[in-house]
């Protein structure tokens, strides 16, 4: 089988691209399974539109709401700092600002993860 | 030897950019964009969460013109962006790189995104 990696990057295991293959892979799991979770979650907004607190808890409380939502955020923010990181890499040169905008995309898709879907328990559990 | 004759690369600011072109770059701008929209989602359930009068204010801000002017951008935004997605993986599936069916996928993509548009605000609004 004739391949055109250099020996000591199927050596690594990696190629030209490093590690791109396993972001370009995982960006495209997360689109998959955002395919249905945005349409579902559009529809449930869109008909929450105007809701009182009372309604939405409901609405958050039945079924599998709660869980689909947080799925939703989760992987929304996992393929948005998948996203924003490539356009980082393709459009900030100067490695130092680009190191900052790389981490600062990480740590602020983590924060509104974890934010989102702890307003979300309070709301589904304790509301 | 003469440069005169040689091809030059188009210049952005000067060359009509063809449909492809701007869904590509169109992608990655909504891209940002609902990535920036996520901190209004923040925000929404984080009002949820603070109790009935502040959610009632976000629904408010939400409800109001420029809320609801906002949430068309988001929506438009969103489904262009899925629609594109899914171009996207058409082609990482190796379907779609001729010319013609790139343009057939743009279209059908454009259609999509204005369907599902329209599709979700009748419910918004009904």
């Amino acid at each position: 089988m004739t391949t055109l990696r250099s020996p000591i990057g199927r050596a690594r295991g990696l190629g030209s691209a490093k590690s791109g293959m396993g972001h370009h892979w995982s960006t495209i799991v997360s689109a998959v399974g955002l395919i249905p979770l945005s349409l579902w979650f559009v529809v449930s907004i869109a008909r929450l539109a105007g809701a009182d607190h009372a309604v939405f808890t409901a609405w958050i409380a039945k079924g599998p709401n709660a869980a689909l939502l947080i799925l939703t955020i989760g992987l929304t923010c996992y393929h948005a700092s998948l996203g924003l990181s490539m356009v980082i890499e393709d459009y900030v040169t100067c490695k130092a600002k680009k190191f900052a905008a790389l981490l600062a995309t990480r740590l602020i898709a983590a924060l509104l993860a974890v934010g989102m879907s702890v307003s979300i328990l309070k709301v589904a559990i304790g509301g | 030897m003469s440069t005169r004759n040689r091809p030059l690369s188009p210049h952005l600011d000067v060359y009509r950019l063809p449909l492809l072109a701007i869904m590509s770059i169109s992608h990655r701008i909504t891209g940002v964009g609902l990535a920036i929209g996520m901190f209004a989602l923040a925000w929404w359930l984080c009002a949820a969460a603070s109790g009935p009068a502040e959610f009632a204010v976000a629904q408010a801000v939400f409800g109001s013109f420029l809320g609801k002017l906002f949430l068309f951008g988001w929506t438009v935004a969103l489904f262009f962006h899925l629609s594109h997605g899914i171009r996207h993986l058409l082609w990482d599936s190796g379907w779609g790189f001729e010319i013609p069916q790139a343009y057939l996928s743009a279209k059908v993509a454009l259609g999509a995104t204005v369907v599902l548009t329209v599709i979700a605000w009748i419910i918004g609004l009904a």
